[in-house]
């Protein structure tokens, strides 16, 4: 080609490029989403609830997600990925509460507005938000019916059997384990830790990593080393469902046994109606998604940095108790009103 | 010429000699050791709730599954391959299955073959990758397990089908969650048809053919070769007969949970693995048995039961079982060393 | 046979009892590229004898052999076996017709058996129904006949033949892998270096052990670069060179230094026509 042609070319690609960043300036709001895994239905309700929201105000959607739950190596470079595409605020379900904060630090000193969904980081103000359901008071929740259904035994006859998710703590898997205990009526002691309690009447904690197949193990090792169980915590309702499984197969799922749990999923909801579920305490994830993408674009258009609720220090998008067998005192919806809102 | 000219090789072994020797006739010894000296342990520290027949029946439950794809990962092993993609085969298998006769409205019979079929569908196109395009099989199968996971994804969801709504409309997909009674032993029939699968394998290893080529081409896929094995054709197969056993894994899996979930085998590749290794199979190719693997799944399973019964916390059961992993494979090392 | 094999066998010289030759050829030619591995090659080798075959490195002896057990396919030339012309397409053709090959590496699976490795590609099957429906192997007749096979070649001693391979010494080793090619009803067996990795002692058993194959009327080919081994026993020595056979000598007849001096150029061959007959 002639001296000409290439001097037109790159004046052409110039052009274009001057155009494209002149057009990226002006209100092309790119907001991210990074959740634990993209298979549990509660992160698939929020992608879709962010994804619509976003479409809505007409701003860019980007999703992310790790391979398992604790993959905290994914989550990390989506948020590399998102400071690189130039995203205006990131909203993440960590994984790892502690690991992920050095990168979004990175993410916050590149003038990101980074929110943390569901799951609050570690420190808490390593996010400059908190979108969340109330963990503790989920835990508490639950807790607190199950204490009421068991009446005057609760102090002297239970034999509680925990079901939690992962070995290394998260805040949501202590929180909710906490949260129950409190409203049981269990002295919890340091309430960011969980397992340095003493009361008798714990069986124990089993690790099953949020599936099925983990709340089968989980609760048949339980039961082996006290087949008394009456009461089981668990973290989700996929593991209440394996654990259920696990007292079916030890003849133990005549209503003997009250099962709690949290989350508010669909399937959830209905194994509440068909009594495999006690209780469980409903989250909105739909709604945190969808609040979290308008303050990023709030915060993109005047910089206002969302507050929290009051008197919390994070903003709590709610949560309802669901159960069919409802106590005195403590506010539910039955399972057919749940089902109305239930996500998933 | 007199009969003192015939060529004789003298052979006085030593009494280490000889131990050295059967060790590498009969490997499978160490593990089977393992074992009972495990067993011995946790029933003197736990007590009879560790060594009743309802516990030890119960990890017999427990171990089924992993155990069932450690039986696919002892194949795809013996021939010096490997297969991270056997979790995601049994999951997006259950997956087809649970979809196939609660969403598309097949028969439960026709959707639970169809189910496998996906599942030697699956195990086909690693070996094709494998023998067709020779790329080395942990890479292959590292990509097919996202692949896999994608399609498990992509078709359910994210969705989990319950429990009582398979029970309801396809109740022969959690027949293998059955449950027998042998006096004070409780089996499952997915234990049942795990230990027949176990045997049915050590028939076509030791007594087939078939199986004495699966060991050359994993010990030397040279001298198999040059002996007239198309060795191809021998791994093709055995990628596909193990991506069937991770479709039945998958009719387990469901017995056992009761849903058709796709949460769940997450870890499973690198647990069948484990369960393979401490058996004594090499994962150099060649070496190695079905009842080792058998034996190495009830070890990882009985020492997880037993720590957490004696109240352990669950990271010492970590520890316990990346040792004995390294035993196995150090011992493993030294037998092959000192035999050269 | 056609009037062209007539005329072309009438190429095969008997030797002096009037035998022909049990393996022969003639001008076979194979290039890689540019490479010239065989370049107008003959051979021949009589029944019950063993045949020494020399070269340097680079001579063209390795795809020769090859050619003729099968695993090379000659771009030209002729192959005959017991006076009837063949075409080998793979090493397995060939092996059906009687020619086996002990290579360097003995091709034995290490951690397999004694009588898996004997029988390795051609294992038998139990009669009837279990043989043929549930494919199951004749472990006992597999076990009888490696162990008669051991012994007719004086390898009794070899106490246990579910031995896996690797716990044997090189040369019991090397001694499994000629009673192997022995096994199968084969007419000639091709050595492939097979002292090449041991030691003084086993070498000599080694060495008795050729004679002893030879005692039973199977024609071997030794391809060897130990040449007080190969004159100890062969009969006849095929010197090759530059792709071709420049000469066939009798190692009493000639000594071993002259022998590597043509078989390096630095010598001429012998001039005579009797091509080292007997």
């Amino acid at each position: 080609m002639s001296k000409r042609s290439w001097l037109a070319c790159g004046a052409a690609i110039a052009t274009l490029c001057l155009g494209v960043s002149t057009a990226q300036a002006q209100d092309d709001i790119l907001v991210g989403l990074i959740t634990k895994t993209d298979t549990n239905p509660f992160f698939v309700k929020m992608r879709e609830g962010a994804s619509e929201k976003a479409k809505e105000l007409g701003v860019k959607f980007q999703a992310f997600a790790g391979k398992f739950d604790g993959d905290n190596d994914t989550q990390v470079q989506a948020v590399e990925n998102l400071i690189a595409a130039g995203a205006k605020g990131i909203l993440i379900v960590a994984s790892d509460t502690k690991a992920i904060v050095p990168t979004i630090q990175k993410a916050r000193d590149a003038g990101l507005l980074v929110i943390a969904l569901d799951t609050p980081l570690e420190p808490m103000d390593a996010a400059q938000a908190t979108f969340a359901t109330d963990n503790f008071h989920a835990g508490e929740l639950i807790g607190e019916w199950a204490r009421r259904s068991m009446g005057d035994e609760a102090a002297s006859k239970a034999h509680v059997a925990f079901i939690d998710a992962h070995e290394s703590q998260p805040t949501v898997d202590v929180a909710r384990d906490q949260g129950f205990m409190k409203g049981f009526g269990i002295d919890i002691k340091d309430p960011a830790r969980r397992g340095d309690e003493d009361d008798a009447r714990i069986v124990g904690h089993e690790m099953g990593e949020g599936s099925e197949v983990g709340g089968r193990n989980g609760m048949e090792t339980l039961l082996q080393k006290n087949f008394d169980v009456n009461v089981v915590y668990t973290i989700n309702e996929p593991t209440a469902a394996g654990a259920w499984e696990a007292l079916k197969a030890a003849g133990k799922a005549d209503g003997s046994v009250l099962v709690t749990s949290v989350d508010g999923g669909c399937p959830g909801v209905k194994n509440v109606a068909d009594g495999v579920i006690g209780a469980t305490s409903m989250q909105f994830p739909l709604l945190m998604a969808s609040l979290g993408v308008e303050a990023i674009v709030e915060h993109a258009k005047n910089g206002t940095v969302p507050a929290p609720s009051e008197g919390l220090t994070f903003t709590n998008t709610g949560v309802k108790l669901v159960t069919d067998k409802p106590v005195e005192g403590l506010e539910s919806i039955t399972s057919e009103e749940a089902l109305k809102i239930c996500w998933g | 010429m007199s009969s003192d000219d015939t060529p004789h090789f003298s052979e006085h072994a030593g009494p280490g000699r000889r131990v050295i020797n059967f060790l590498h006739g009969n490997p499978t010894i160490i593990p089977f050791l393992v074992l009972v000296i495990g067993l011995a342990i946790f029933s003197l520290i736990v007590g009879k709730r560790f060594f009743h027949p309802f516990n030890l029946s119960l990890v017999l439950q427990q171990v089924t599954v992993i155990g069932m794809l450690a039986l696919a990962q002892t194949l795809i092993i013996l021939t010096a391959g490997i297969d991270l993609s056997v979790g995601a085969i049994m999951v997006l298998s259950s997956v087809a299955m649970g979809q196939m006769a609660l969403t598309l409205g097949l028969p439960p019979e026709i959707a639970l073959l169809a189910g496998i079929a996906v599942g030697a569908a699956c195990g086909a196109l690693n070996g094709l990758l494998i023998t067709w395009l020779r790329l080395p099989p942990f890479i292959v199968t590292l990509g097919t397990w996202s692949i896999f996971n994608a399609f498990v994804q992509f078709w359910s969801g994210g969705q989990t089908i319950r429990q009582q709504e398979i029970a309801a409309d396809a109740a022969i997909l959690q027949w293998t969650g059955t449950a027998l009674q042998l006096g004070a032993w409780r089996l499952t029939l997915g234990s049942v048809l795990m230990l027949g699968l176990a045997g049915l394998l050590w028939y076509m290893l030791n007594r087939t053919a078939y199986g004495r080529h699966i060991y050359a081409v994993g010990n030397d896929p040279e001298a198999a070769r040059l002996s007239g094995i198309s060795t191809r054709r021998v791994l093709f197969s055995v990628y596909l007969i193990a991506g069937a056993i991770c479709g039945l894994a998958g009719w387990v899996l469901i017995g056992r949970i009761g849903a058709v979930s796709p949460l769940g085998g997450g870890s499973a590749n690198l647990d069948s693995i484990t369960a393979v290794v401490i058996g004594g199979t090499s994962l150099f190719g060649g070496r190695g048995s079905i009842l080792g693997t058998l034996i190495g799944a009830l070890i990882v399973g009985f020492f997880r039961n037993g720590l957490a019964l004696a109240g352990l916390d669950v990271l010492w059961q970590e520890f316990s079982i990346g040792c004995l992993i390294i035993m196995a494979v150090g011992f493993d090392q030294w037998l092959r060393r000192i035999s050269n | 046979m056609a009037a062209e094999d007539l005329e072309l066998s009438a190429a095969l010289v008997p030797d002096a009892a009037g035998r022909q030759p049990v393996l022969a050829a003639r001008d076979l030619h194979k290039a890689y590229g540019r490479v010239v591995a065989m370049d107008g090659a003959d051979f021949d080798l009589y029944p019950g004898e063993i045949l020494g075959v020399i070269g340097d490195n680079g001579a063209g002896k390795s795809s020769m052999i090859a050619a003729l057990a099968g695993a090379v396919r000659p771009d030209s030339g002729e192959i005959w076996l017991a006076g009837e012309q063949v075409r080998f397409a793979n090493p397995m053709e060939a092996r059906a017709k009687g020619i086996e090959t002990v290579f360097q590496t003995l091709a034995m699976a290490p951690a397999l058996t004694i009588v898996d490795n004997l029988f390795l590609g051609r294992e038998y099957r139990k009669p009837g129904f279990r043989g043929r429906w549930l494919r199951a192997l004749d472990r006992g007749r597999m076990r009888a006949e490696a162990r008669k096979h051991l012994s007719e070649l004086g390898l009794a001693t070899i106490q246990n033949i579910d031995q896996v391979v690797e716990t044997l010494s090189g040369g019991q080793r090397q001694g499994v892998a000629v009673a192997r090619a022995c096994a199968f009803g084969s007419r000639v067996i091709i050595l492939d270096e097979p002292t090449a990795a041991l030691g003084v002692k086993e070498s000599r058993k080694v060495l008795d052990l050729i004679l002893d194959v030879r005692r039973r009327g199977i024609s071997v080919v030794l391809i060897s670069h130990n040449m007080p081994h190969v004159f100890e026993i062969a009969d006849r020595v095929h010197i090759h060179r530059l792709g071709r056979r420049i000469a066939q000598v009798r190692p009493d007849q000639i000594s071993m230094s002259d022998a590597v001096a043509i078989m390096t150029g630095a010598m001429p061959p012998p001039t005579d026509d009797d091509q080292g007959r007997t």
